[in-house]
This record gives structure tokens, C-alpha cells and sequence, in this order.
């Protein structure tokens, strides 16, 4: 009974983590760029979606559409305002780019976060799911909208497999990953690319974002340590390999469940972060890393 | 060469800085000499991390860990068995030396993000024992630490503006020594720098003890300046993340821009409490747009408009 209800929970869970950690992972693949804003672009598409709700009247697959919109806006800002701009620097050398890329997207998550806690207060906010009602599973009362999270998450991994695998515009998303110089000489505006690289992200995180205000509720303190998660499945599964992250995020989301169940609650967070570390120590390149 | 650097004009600037800053308490509110005593700690806490990344080239994103095991140490001996408050402060030295030494001998094997990384996850791990150990550290609430330096606030900014004055001398002159200067060539090229017989690891690993020293010595020092130990004052990522901006927007590679980072955050941050939330949000698009458009931080500024003219 109680394995059965760890396994159910610790799989909503779990496929929720991949859907976020698979954006982030994308962008780092294709564009080499860590975004520290990623949890607060999530957290924004949450509260949108609870806003667009609670306080515009809006039926719950609109205001789920609705924070999806938003992400994909903040992920495309976070792209033209920030990590282009900062690319293209003269003045910044190449090897302290990156960290250059990195204190400023995280700069960028805290406004998005505090802007949230100005206008919405921090509190927690849960928006209104889209299925309501409970299953009995295998003797295990489970919520209608746990199995409808991990149904959309899938299809969104599953679409964007077929997009990357299937389609001319996707293959060239591949080809961008793994040699830049290589597709402009094939006549392929890299900045194009990007620019949909990025958007594609901001739809996943928005996704993943809405889909957790509805599971979990998410309120502006959410956003750190929704990047922390996104950033140690990441590295887990060694960055830039989108099935690294998947199998990562179900360790990282099995492993969480088992202790709150059998533990407590409190130390929840604690062996995934052992594991990554030791991970680090033995294996640096993460589980199924490239370099 | 000693000579002319001791002469040169940063350090001239910074010694009538800071003999101006000591007549402070002659003339400015208990209120103010709180905050920048604070913000001098903080200071210090942003020119050892300045020292690890602008010249051993390694992003510390775990400075809290570091300034977090300091002040806990030293916090949790004082609430115990409340030895003489040096001997605390030397405790919480050597813990953050040590878990600087436990997480940098592994962590420099890794290159470039995994660096990074592995110091926040440090800083996540800490966090949570802190936590779950709540019967020792105060857990969530905090550990009140029952002595005090002392409790003249005159006397408290002094021991902080002494404390900077001669952190920033060490670290300043150790960046501009042959140690430093290995230093920065290792941070820039470790193969180049290895080729010419220099231990590169060796070298990074002491820059990394220094930091901690540094971090761990400021934090204690902090711990019992405030009397209390807290996460959200010490090991919190927002904390390591105030100290890395600090030293981003002062200007890297020049340890003394860290101090004028620190206390310029401190400053803009207190005089925009009244708007609440949106305080931290005007704090760090400032920051951002220093990053954004001037990369150089503020003492990269005030060099850039020198060289115009």
C-alpha cells in the first residue's frame, strides 16, 4: 500500500522535475547558457496563471494558456535583454563570460521574484486545476490531477523528442548543439535558432510551471530552490543530455518521495544532495554526460 | 617594487578612506555605524571571494558556506560552554579552513560550472543540517550567541574597520605579490602556468584556504558582533549571492572594488527599506545594469572616465 502510493506520488513528481530540468537543459546544450532564472520564469507562469484566474475570471485552460504566454515572454526578454547583450560584449572577456551570463540571469530571476512578492504578496498560491476528483489506483486514492501533471508532462517531453528528432527546424536545433560553425555554413541563421531555442524553453517552463502551481502551489520563495532542483538534475544527469536529465529526474524525485514517506519530511532534500556531490567526486561529467 | 606599490595611488586613496571612515563615530548616529559595520564585514567577505575568482579564475558560489561555518562554530561553542570569545572566533577559523579544505581538494579536480556548482550545493547541504540539527544550531529560528565583543557600537565599528583594513591589506598585497601573480596566470591559463613549473593546484588551493580563512574569521567576528546566528544572515544562497555582487559590481581583479561593492548594496538597500519588496528588486536591477553596461564595476567606471579625459 504504502509502496504503491511512493511509487504513484514519487512518479508526478518525478516527471514534473524532468519536464522543468529538460528546458533547462536544452538551453544549455544548444546555446551553452546556464539560466539561474529559470525557477522564477516558472514560479511567473504559476502565479500568471493563478491571477489570470482569481482575479480576471479567466477558466482554468485559459489562465493555464495564459502563464504559459508569460514565460515564453520572460524567456524570450531573458534572451534579448540579458544573454545576447552580454554574448556580443566586447567589453567582458570570453572566458569570464560565463559568469557574466550567470550573476546576471540570477539578478534577473530576483527581480522577476521580488516583482512577483510586490504585486502578488508571497504568499502561496495554487492554481485552479484543470481535472478535478480522485482515482483509486491499485487501492491507492490518488488525485485526477497528479495523473493528468505526469500525462502532460510526457506528452510535452514526446513532443518535443518528435520535434527535435522528426523535423527539419528540429535537426537543425540538434545540428546547433553540436557544431555552431557547422550549420552557418550551411546557410542557417544561428541567431534564429536561438531565438527558438528559447522560446521553445519558455513554453516547457511555462508548462512545468503552471502544471506545479496546480500539483504543488508555488509562491515567490519557490523560485531558488526550484533552480537549485533544475540545476543539480541537470548536472546529475551530466549537462546537455536531455535523457540524463530524465533518468536524473526520476532518481532526484524517487529519492525525495522515499525519504519524506519513510523519514521525514524535513530531511527531504538531503540525499539527492549527497548523491549529486558524490556524483561530482567520482563521476563529474554526470550520469550520462558527454565530455 | 615593494615601495612603489605601497605609494601607488589606490592604496593612498584607500588609507585616507579609511582614516576618514575611523572619525565616523565622532559625528554619525549609533543607526549608521550599525550598517556599515555590517557592511564592512560584508566587505571583507566580497574581497576574499574577489580574491578566489579575479585571480584564481574559480567561481565560488559557496561563499556562505564558508562564512556560515565560521560563525555557527563559533556560535555554537560560545552557546555551550562560553569559552573566551577568542578561542570561539579560532574555532570557527579553523571549521571554515577545514571545510574549505574538504570541499576545494575534490571540487578543483572539476572544471568551470561543476566548480561552481559543487560550492552551492556545499551551501544547500549545510543549509538543511542546520535545519534538521535544530536541537544545536536554533534550526530556523537561530542560535543566540550570549556574548558580546562588546556592547559599544563606537567600539564594535572600530574592531570592524580595523578587521577590513587589515584583511584588505593582506589580500590586496598578496594579489599584487609573486603569489599573486601565479595566481592569475594559473586562473588564466593552468597549462601555460604548469608548463612553467608552477604547481597550478597548489597554488589555487592555498588561494582557497586564504578565502576561507578570510570568510570564516569575518563571519565568526559577524556572529558575535550581532549576537546571533541565523541561516537567513549567514548561509542562505541570497547571502553568498549579495556577496558575489558586491564584488562584481566594485569591480573584479581589484580586491579593494569589493569593499565599495559591499558597502554600496548595504547603503541603496537600507535607503530603500521603506519600499518594502521592491527594495530588493531596485537593488538588483542596479546591479544588472552595472553588469549589463558596466562590466568593469564601479572602480572599472572611475578608471574608464579618468582615461576619457
Amino acid at each position: 500500500m504504502l509502496l504503491w502510493q511512493i511509487l504513484i506520488d514519487g512518479f508526478a513528481i518525478s516527471s514534473l522535475y524532468a519536464l522543468g530540468a529538460t528546458g533547462f537543459t536544452l538551453i544549455f546544450g544548444v546555446t551553452g547558457v546556464l539560466n539561474l532564472s529559470h525557477g522564477a520564469i516558472m514560479v511567473a507562469a504559476a502565479v500568471a496563471a493563478w491571477a489570470a484566474s482569481g482575479n480576471l475570471g479567466a477558466g482554468a485552460y485559459p489562465a493555464a494558456a495564459f502563464g504559459v504566454a508569460v514565460a515564453l515572454l520572460l524567456a524570450l526578454s531573458t534572451y534579448y535583454l540579458i544573454v545576447r547583450r552580454l554574448q556580443l560584449s566586447r567589453a567582458v572577456r570570453e572566458e569570464e563570460k560565463e559568469i557574466f551570463i550567470l550573476t546576471a540571469t540570477l539578478l534577473w530571476g530576483i527581480m522577476i521574484q521580488e516583482a512577483i512578492a510586490w504585486a502578488f504578496t508571497n504568499n502561496a498560491k495554487t492554481v485552479l486545476p484543470i481535472v478535478d476528483g480522485v482515482v483509486t489506483i491499485l487501492g491507492v486514492r490518488t488525485p485526477a490531477n497528479e495523473i493528468f501533471t505526469a500525462l502532460v508532462c510526457w506528452a510535452t517531453i514526446g513532443a518535443l523528442w518528435l520535434f527535435v528528432n522528426r523535423t527539419l527546424a528540429g535537426k537543425a536545433v540538434l545540428a546547433a548543439s553540436m557544431n555552431p560553425r557547422g550549420v552557418t555554413l550551411l546557410g542557417i541563421e544561428l541567431k534564429t535558432v536561438y531565438v527558438g531555442v528559447w522560446a521553445i524553453y519558455g513554453a516547457l517552463a511555462g508548462v512545468a510551471g503552471v502544471l506545479l502551481g496546480m500539483f504543488l502551489g508555488v509562491s515567490s520563495y519557490s523560485a531558488g530552490p526550484l533552480t537549485a532542483s533544475a540545476f543539480s538534475i541537470v548536472v546529475l544527469g551530466g549537462l546537455g543530455s536531455v535523457s540524463g536529465s530524465l533518468i536524473a529526474a526520476y532518481v532526484v524525485g524517487y529519492l525525495e518521495t522515499l525519504t519524506a514517506y519513510l523519514v521525514s519530511p524535513a530531511y527531504r532534500a538531503i540525499p539527492a544532495l549527497l548523491l549529486l556531490v558524490a556524483v561530482m567526486y567520482v563521476r563529474p561529467r554526470g550520469l550520462m554526460g558527454r565530455r | 617594487m615593494l615601495r612603489r606599490a605601497l605609494l601607488s595611488p589606490p592604496v593612498l586613496i584607500s588609507l585616507v578612506v579609511l582614516i576618514v571612515a575611523s572619525t565616523l563615530p565622532l559625528y554619525v548616529s549609533g543607526y549608521v555605524l550599525g550598517l556599515l559595520t555590517i557592511a564592512y564585514y560584508f566587505g571583507v567577505f566580497s574581497m576574499a571571494w574577489d580574491l578566489l575568482f579575479g585571480f584564481a579564475n574559480e567561481v565560488n558560489f559557496g561563499p556562505s558556506f564558508l562564512i556560515g561555518l565560521g560563525a555557527y562554530t563559533a556560535g555554537i561553542l560560545d552557546s555551550l560552554y562560553q569559552p573566551p570569545i577568542a578561542l570561539s572566533i579560532a574555532a570557527g577559523v579553523v571549521a571554515a579552513m577545514t571545510g574549505g579544505l574538504v570541499l576545494a581538494l575534490p571540487a578543483l579536480r572539476v572544471r568551470g560550472p561543476y566548480f561552481g556548482l559543487t560550492t552551492l550545493v556545499a551551501v544547500l547541504i549545510l543549509q538543511n543540517f542546520v535545519v534538521v540539527a535544530a536541537g544545536l544550531t536554533g534550526g530556523e529560528i537561530g542560535l543566540t550567541v550570549p556574548d558580546v565583543i562588546s556592547i559599544s557600537d563606537k567600539v564594535n565599528y572600530w574592531i570592524a574597520l580595523g578587521f577590513m583594513g587589515l584583511s584588505g591589506a593582506i589580500l590586496y598585497g598578496l594579489s599584487r605579490s609573486p603569489v599573486g601573480l601565479i595566481l592569475e596566470a594559473s586562473g588564466q591559463d593552468p597549462v601555460q602556468a604548469g608548463a612553467l613549473g608552477f604547481n597550478v593546484v597548489k597554488h589555487k588551493l592555498a588561494a582557497f584556504l586564504v578565502s576561507a580563512f578570510f570568510s570564516g574569521l569575518a563571519g565568526a567576528l559577524m556572529a558575535f558582533y550581532l549576537g546571533a546566528a541565523s541561516v537567513g544572515t549567514f548561509i542562505d544562497v541570497t547571502v553568498g549571492v549579495q556577496v558575489i555582487i558586491g564584488a562584481v559590481i566594485g569591480g573584479r581583479r581589484t580586491i579593494l572594488g569589493a569593499v565599495l561593492g559591499a558597502v554600496f548594496l548595504v547603503a541603496l538597500g537600507e535607503s530603500l527599506r521603506p519600499l518594502g519588496d521592491l527594495a530588493t528588486f531596485i537593488v538588483s536591477a542596479v546591479a544588472l545594469f552595472v553588469v549589463l553596461f558596466f562590466p568593469g564595476g564601479l572602480i572599472g567606471m572611475v578608471k574608464g572616465v579618468r582615461e576619457a579625459t
